[in-house]
């Protein structure tokens, strides 16, 4: 990169070419004052502080947009530019409501601090001012303020929202001195503004604030940097603490999401500080839960189990662990599963979301993970997402989609059944009827097979099955494809051609293509299509499955699963069995053991009669709850370890107060494969306690003592086991975390996959034949209904169904319907409906909207209340036992007809 | 007797009843054989409605036609062949017989507004007739891009839009830079107050300006063009709208110009009314969708423009006179003007002046003979004060400095701008500290707000000349707002508010004592400021008739009939109706 040398202040400075004059007197350390500049933001060059002289020029430039020239002559400190600048913070101030008494950003204010260094006090003002300044703020959205009166028009927040975020959604208003900034025609909440608060962060001065006051000066508040307890992304927060109280939540300006945050992220985290919290253990005692020690508790569930296993053997026995809670403590869960009790007998929810990811991917390549990173996905040219609502699952990646699309213009395809909001910025979009995933992929290979498109090279060195895989995928032309899954033949051939072609193709999926009875076939096609084309293995082109919870990875990765050890190392393997044996000192099992959806099955036939779960909440979660609550009510012996009151836990003979993830330390594996820290936040509330303590205590209860003074000790131990974790020390992960694979304490982490080679040597090419849904509409359950999530909630809305400004965006349950069949049925927007499937019913308020085809219904599945769950099909992928809750046959009736209550 | 009647068509001539006027003649033509047509602007707007009878290359101007008087001058000149001479204003062709405003139209130069008033623009055979597309056939079938840009920069043309920079020179920067994708843009966003010459270009020659953009598109390498044009200007929309549709019938658009292999179009988009999309990038970003808020440059618009495309934008007036310079030659347009600003330009004469209007005359003719000669004076024969040229951009030029020649070079010496050509004339009642106020609270108002000193910086010296109009100015007050306005200029992101300050500016220069009088002796001399005058009776005029009594709203004045009465200035609200009520003039303001 060339270096030019400028003059700057009457000095020398060698500077990089091409950079503008503020940046290079911020290279060369001179501070130049700016409000409307963010090095994140493109130049908007309006404040007009950053003002300087340069030589040959009559007037002042403003520094921030002048790009640097050799031999420019720079002076940022003369009396002209010291008075043209005191004059622009004089002016601000004298149309500012100069509030910082009971301003919330005192102490952070940019103006604040520009006035005081100018020492403008009312007394040195030149200007008097607007007499009636002052207004009223705009407080129509539930989470943030907009107060007009302190806005200094930087515009830093109309940029942030289009630039940052992709959204765009909030613009400058009215001429002059009435200029505002507004989401809508009247007010804020006109707009399609979702909460994110990427604005406030950006904004320097007060106008923009956290609607719910804090209450807490800046300088008053601790701030701990950890991890967010939500979503696979891993975004960074920067927790804010006064008191022993969570008072605000900044986005941290690291990898993975540099300062976002979606509105989970920056304002659902109220949770923590719910006087619900559980704080005492509780045992059932004449069907009542109530409080206990924690000896008795644990004393409880240890007797218990071991009556149970010495009965009818450790089988007998079975564990949920939590994808929402950290990799030691699931470590942990597992082995005491393994050891403690003798069972593989453990699995956790990402049974329920990406199992089958893990099984295809492990066949296709060898490891099943998201194969390239986030940052990378910004600079793909062409990205396709299937079966995944990134804006609303993942909405700090839906940003970067965003992003990729609108400042880099890479090209969108979008294969979705319903209309997501991703729509909005794609080149194109596929509708395609339900469960048909394997026949539109299968016709693209086609096409491009066809067509000459694919990677013969690639497919030739770095890939076997090529010609068994056409035998399969030559039948599926585009015409046929078009009747299977109406997507039309044209629309096909032409996203097979832009993803083919584009120099960095990557794809994104998520439920939509996992959660199916074909769900590894589905996977295993996705896997097809990426390496005939050699869209894998480089930067910003892979395959990426992106994890649901924000420890699903992790949970993994450590091994809580009933067929494998940490590391994905088979529990069948001798070799591997003998190494844990080894190691944990004790026997293990060598059978594969239940999972999540076979362990509720098997409590049905007294196969199972003890169930350990930490951290989840399956009475809402899983499919079919008619089925899983008669389980969980049958079930001999149910220990539930948790941070609230869940509708599991209230089925439990022993709960244990659990601290939540912003009262412990440990490690989240995020959807890129990112080991990151988690903090001690907070310290837990009452009697709780971090899981792995917990575990810990249990475990010796058991007769397997476990003894870890930190969970940085239960890390190490990991590493020695977990080949891909080999090199993960807590001690690495404070600034960026690190992507496993990491083999040793000095690899400095994979940033992508398969790079030349694959995990299991060359990938397979599995061919792969279309197989409808398990269960297809007919005449008495005429709809297809998918389930899913939306942004405002998360799972099954344990935390954030406690966050008031949450709910306030989405207090309830819902079922979207195409109008023509709203019409149909009578149905009107807001009025209620029943849905009927095989297993259950439930009624909820009707959204009439184009986003869904007509003759299918969504309804998304984190309200208890109209538990979409009650309605899913329990059925199984044969070989990740995924059940497919995407897909079930339904049907809707309107409230009060004739048709209800059979 | 193929005698024609034109009608002067005309925002100008519409307001003033040239819809009565046309209606009434269509009326009684019919069967005469004579034809009535319809024009646009002939420039006398101060006589509108104007129609005109042609009859074997005579054409005699009537001014301030009414129905009636239509009705008179058809069956007298139309019908009887003599003309109504006591209405006639101009005479073309016609020996012997002078209209009352020869002087107007004498010393002006015509190649701008050549067809105004004359064809109808409506019309695209008429327009041809005149010439009109010749320059295109010329330009596109026996010049290359190079020629036509090298005979541009010959002749010297500058931009008409204020700025004055080389025409030329700016499509040679275009021309440089690679498409395939080039826009020409023609800002028709006219909007300072009391200009109209682009739109009366617009209205009476629409057709001169699309063939001014064609010619640009073929020299530069443009494959599409938009006419920002505000939409306040409906009729120059529907002109336009009509010229474009037969210029592409007739395959002066799309694909295939002449057989010359250019393909160009273009579209009209309407401006919602902000003054800011005058200026350049605001209006790419109007045209984009965007809120029209000025962009930072570089990248300069030749380069990076609408759409991030290489794009040339030039206003209504400078693509008017390319089609007239590629016919008649650079030199021929060289010859006009002064050495460095060469041609003509138009300018729509304003404020106190007799002759309101619009005039075309060669660069270098002095405020005074534009005011005097051309404009006639100025009204009811009161004291020439000023003139403020360039709108809210530009500045006053006070009737001291009225030889000052009026070109490029000149005007800027003395604080103002030369500006797109509006001129207002200020006479002895007007306040030099009002006008400035007047005319900041304009620019003010307009603001997009992007950049703090236009946003606020103006707003706080809006604030101060609101105080000193009100008599509560001080003397720090004039510093201060000379220093602010230097900062203003010097570091505002666009040309709107690096000239909001002119005329504050240039009235201070001026006019200083008008502000001291403000400000120590509370008095408006001009007698304008009505917080600084008192309403008094001369008693030597007053007859004591009572109407002044009788029509005061608050019971101010009282007297004995017969007799001078007295106004009680606590109770006075200043509202003037005294004023206009009494028949004596003995109501004094002061």
């Amino acid at each position: 990169m060339p270096f030019i040398t400028i003059n700057i202040d009457g000095r020398e400075h060698t500077v990089q070419e091409g950079v503008t004059v503020l940046e290079a007197c911020k290279s060369a350390g001179i501070p130049i004052p700016a409000l409307c500049y963010h090095p994140k933001l493109r130049l908007a060059g309006n404040c007009r502080l950053c003002v300087v002289e340069v030589e040959g020029w009559k007037t002042l430039q403003p520094a921030c947009v002048t790009p640097i020239t050799p031999n420019m002559v720079v002076r940022t400190d003369t009396p002209r530019v010291r008075s043209a600048r005191r004059t622009i913070v004089d002016l601000l101030l004298a149309s500012h409501d100069c509030d910082c008494l009971v301003c919330e950003a005192a102490g952070r204010c940019e103006l604040q601090k520009l006035a005081y260094e100018y020492g403008l006090d009312r007394r040195s003002r030149s200007f008097i001012g607007d007499e009636d300044y002052v207004s009223m703020p705009d407080e129509s959205s539930p989470v943030l303020r907009y107060d007009r009166s302190k806005c200094i028009n930087c515009t830093r927040c109309i940029r942030a929202c289009g630039e940052i975020q992709g959204k765009g959604v909030i613009a400058a208003v009215n001429r002059s001195r009435d200029v505002s900034v507004s989401g809508g025609i009247v007010e804020w909440s006109d707009s399609k503004c979702d909460g994110c608060g990427e604005c406030i962060q950006l904004c320097p001065t007060g106008a923009l604030s956290v609607k719910a006051r804090i209450g807490v000066r800046d300088w008053d508040v601790r701030k701990v940097r950890t991890s967010c307890a939500y979503c696979g992304v891993g975004c960074q927060l920067e927790m804010w603490v006064h008191e022993g109280r969570l008072v605000k939540v900044d986005g941290a300006d690291v990898v993975p999401n540099y300062g976002s945050t979606c509105v989970k992220g920056r304002f659902g985290h109220d949770f923590v500080n719910s006087a619900e919290r559980l704080k005492t253990p509780m045992v059932r005692r004449n069907g009542m839960l109530v409080p206990a020690s924690w000896d008795e508790a644990i004393g409880r569930i240890a007797s218990e189990l071991e009556r149970i296993k010495n009965s009818h053997g450790p089988d007998s026995i079975a564990g949920l662990a939590s994808a929402r809670v950290s990799n030691e403590e699931n470590y942990l869960f597992q082995k005491m599963m393994r050891a403690a009790v003798g069972t593989n007998n453990v699995d956790h929810c990402a049974r329920l979301c990406h199992a089958s990811t893990v099984a295809g991917l492990a066949a296709a390549f060898g490891s099943g993970a998201m194969t390239n990173s986030i940052a990378e996905l910004e600079h793909a040219s062409c990205i396709l997402v299937t079966g995944s609502n990134t804006t609303e699952t993942h909405p700090v990646i839906g940003t970067i989609i965003r992003r990729a699309v609108r400042e880099h213009g890479a090209k969108l395809i979008v294969v979705d059944p319903r209309r997501i909001d991703l729509v909005d910025n794609a080149t194109l979009w596929l509708r395609q009827r339900n469960g048909t995933d394997v026949a539109w992929i299968n016709g693209m290979m086609n096409v491009i097979i066809t067509e000459n498109f694919h990677d013969k090279a690639f497919i030739a060195e770095r890939t076997e099955g090529f010609d068994e895989l056409w035998e399969v995928v030559r039948q599926f032309t585009p015409e046929r494809v078009e009747e299977i899954t109406t997507i039309p033949a044209g629309l096909l051939r032409e996203a097979a051609r832009i993803y083919a072609t584009s120099p960095a193709s990557s794809i994104i999926y998520s439920m939509g293509i996992t959660q199916h009875v074909t769900g590894t076939d589905n996977v295993l096609s996705v896997a097809n299509l990426a390496m005939i084309t050699g869209q894998i293995g480089k930067p910003s082109s892979g395959v990426n499955p992106l994890r649901g919870q924000n420890n699903v990875q992790g949970a993994c990765d450590v091994g809580a699963l009933p067929n494998v050890f940490p590391g994905y190392q088979k529990v069948t393997d001798p070799a591997v069995l003998e190494k844990f044996e080894k190691a944990w000192g004790r026997d293990l099992s060598s059978r594969n053991g239940l999972t999540v959806v076979e362990i509720m099955n098997e409590i049905e036939k007294n196969g199972i009669r003890g169930l350990v779960i930490m951290g989840e909440n399956p009475m809402v979660s899983d499919p079919n709850l008619a089925h899983v609550e008669k389980a969980l009510q049958n079930v001999e012996f149910l220990a539930v370890m948790d941070i609230f009151m869940s509708e599991t836990a209230a089925m439990a003979d022993v709960v244990l107060p659990a601290a939540s993830f912003a009262e412990k330390e440990g490690t989240f594996t995020n959807t890129e494969r990112r080991v990151i820290l988690l903090r001690e936040v907070l310290p837990p509330p009452g009697e709780a306690l971090p899981d792995w303590k917990i575990i810990c205590r249990l475990s010796g209860a058991l007769g397997y003592p476990m003894n870890y003074s930190s969970a940085a000790e239960i890390m190490e131990e990991i590493a020695a086991l977990t080949p891909i974790y080999a090199g993960i020390r807590h001690s690495r992960l404070f600034s960026e975390g690190v992507q496993w694979p990491c083999p040793d304490p000095t690899h400095p982490g994979t940033r992508f996959l398969h790079k030349d080679r694959f995990s299991r040597g060359l990938g397979k090419l599995h061919p792969v034949d279309f197989i409808p849904p398990d269960e297809l509409p007919d005449d008495q359950y005429p709809f297809i209904l998918s389930t899913g999530r939306i942004l405002y909630h998360y799972h099954t809305g344990t935390m954030t169904r406690r966050v008031g400004a949450l709910n306030e965006y989405a207090p309830g349950g819902f079922m979207e319907i195409h109008p023509a069949d709203a019409l149909r049925l009578d149905l009107e927007n807001g009025g209620r409906a029943r849905v009927t499937t095989r297993r259950g019913s439930i009624e909820t308020e009707v959204r009439v909207t184009g986003r869904v085809a007509e003759g299918s219904v969504f309804i998304p599945f984190h309200f208890v209340e109209a538990a979409a769950n009650r309605l899913t099909n329990d059925a199984l992928d044969p070989v990740a036992k995924i059940p497919e809750l995407k897909v079930a046959a339904c049907r809707v009736d309107r409230i009060g007809t004739a048709m209800g209550g059979s | 007797m193929n005698r024609k009647v034109v009608v002067g068509m005309g925002t100008c001539g519409l307001s003033a009843g040239a819809q009565a006027v046309y209606d009434r003649l269509r009326e009684l033509s019919e069967g005469s054989g004579c034809e009535v047509s319809v024009t646009g602007c002939i420039g006398m707007c101060f006589r509108e409605p104007v129609v005109e009878v042609r009859s074997e290359g005579r054409r005699t101007v009537y001014g301030d036609v009414s129905a009636e008087r239509a009705a008179e001058i058809w069956r007298r000149h139309v019908l009887g062949g003599e003309p109504v001479t006591e209405w006639i204003i101009k005479t073309f062709g016609e020996e012997g017989v002078a209209g009352s405003e020869e002087k107007f139209l004498a010393k002006q130069r015509r190649i701008v507004l050549r067809n105004c008033g004359v064809i109808d623009p409506e019309s695209i055979d008429e327009y041809e007739a005149a010439g009109g597309y010749s320059a295109l056939r010329k330009a596109l079938l026996e010049m290359s891009p190079a020629q036509i840009i090298e005979e541009v920069k010959a002749s010297g043309l500058r931009g008409r839009g204020g700025a004055g920079f080389p025409t030329g020179m700016k499509w040679s920067f275009a021309a440089g830079n690679p498409g395939p994708v080039k826009y020409i843009v023609c800002n028709a966003d006219e909007g300072d107050p009391g200009a109209f010459m682009d739109r009366s270009v617009l209205e009476s020659d629409p057709h001169s300006v699309l063939e001014g953009m064609i010619i640009a598109a073929r020299a530069i390498g443009g494959t599409a063009g938009y006419i920002y044009c505000r939409a306040e200007y409906p009729l120059a929309i529907k002109r336009l709208t009509i010229a474009i549709e037969a210029a592409r019938n007739r395959g002066y658009l799309g694909r295939n110009i002449l057989g010359s292999g250019l393909d160009f179009d273009l579209k009209i988009k309407q401006g919602a009314g902000a003054f800011v999309c005058g200026e350049e990038t605001a209006l790419f970003a109007s045209i984009e969708g965007e809120r029209g808020m000025p962009r930072i440059r570089p990248p300069f618009p030749a380069e990076k423009g609408l759409w991030q495309k290489p794009t040339n934008n030039n206003n209504v007036e400078t693509y008017a006179n390319v089609p007239w310079i590629i016919t008649n030659g650079a030199a021929a347009f060289a010859s006009v003007g002064t050495e460095k600003s060469r041609g003509t330009k138009v300018f729509a004469l304003a404020g106190r002046v007799a002759k309101g209007g619009l005039a075309e005359v060669p660069m270098g003719m002095t405020i005074n003979e534009l005011v005097f000669d051309v404009g006639g004076g100025i009204k009811e024969g009161r004291a020439f004060k000023a003139v403020q040229m360039g709108g809210p951009s530009g500045g006053c030029i006070p009737a001291a400095m009225g030889d000052t020649p009026v070109d490029f070079e000149s005007i800027p010496r003395t604080g103002a701008i030369m500006g797109s050509g509006g001129m207002v004339v200020l006479d002895e009642t007007t306040c030099m500290v009002e006008m400035a106020r007047f005319f900041l609270e304009f620019t003010q108002n307009e603001s997009c707000g992007k950049c703090t000193f236009c946003r606020i910086g103006t707003l706080r010296m809006l604030e101060i000349l609101e105080r000193i109009t009100r008599g509560e100015g001080t003397p720090e007050d004039i510093p201060r707002l000379e220093d602010l306005a230097v900062k203003i200029k010097e570091a505002s992101l666009c040309g709107l508010g690096q000239t909001a300050p002119n005329p504050v500016l240039t009235t201070i220069r001026y006019f200083r004592d008008e502000y001291e009088a403000h400000i120590r002796d509370r008095r408006c001399p001009a007698g304008s400021c009505l917080a600084l005058v008192t309403f008094s009776i001369d008693g030597a005029k007053c007859v004591g008739c009572g109407l002044c009594a009788k029509n005061c709203p608050v019971g101010a004045i009282a007297g004995e009939k017969g007799k001078p009465h007295l106004i009680d200035t606590s109770k006075c609200v200043k509202c003037g109706r005294c004023i206009s009520s009494c028949n004596f003039g003995a109501i004094l303001r002061s």
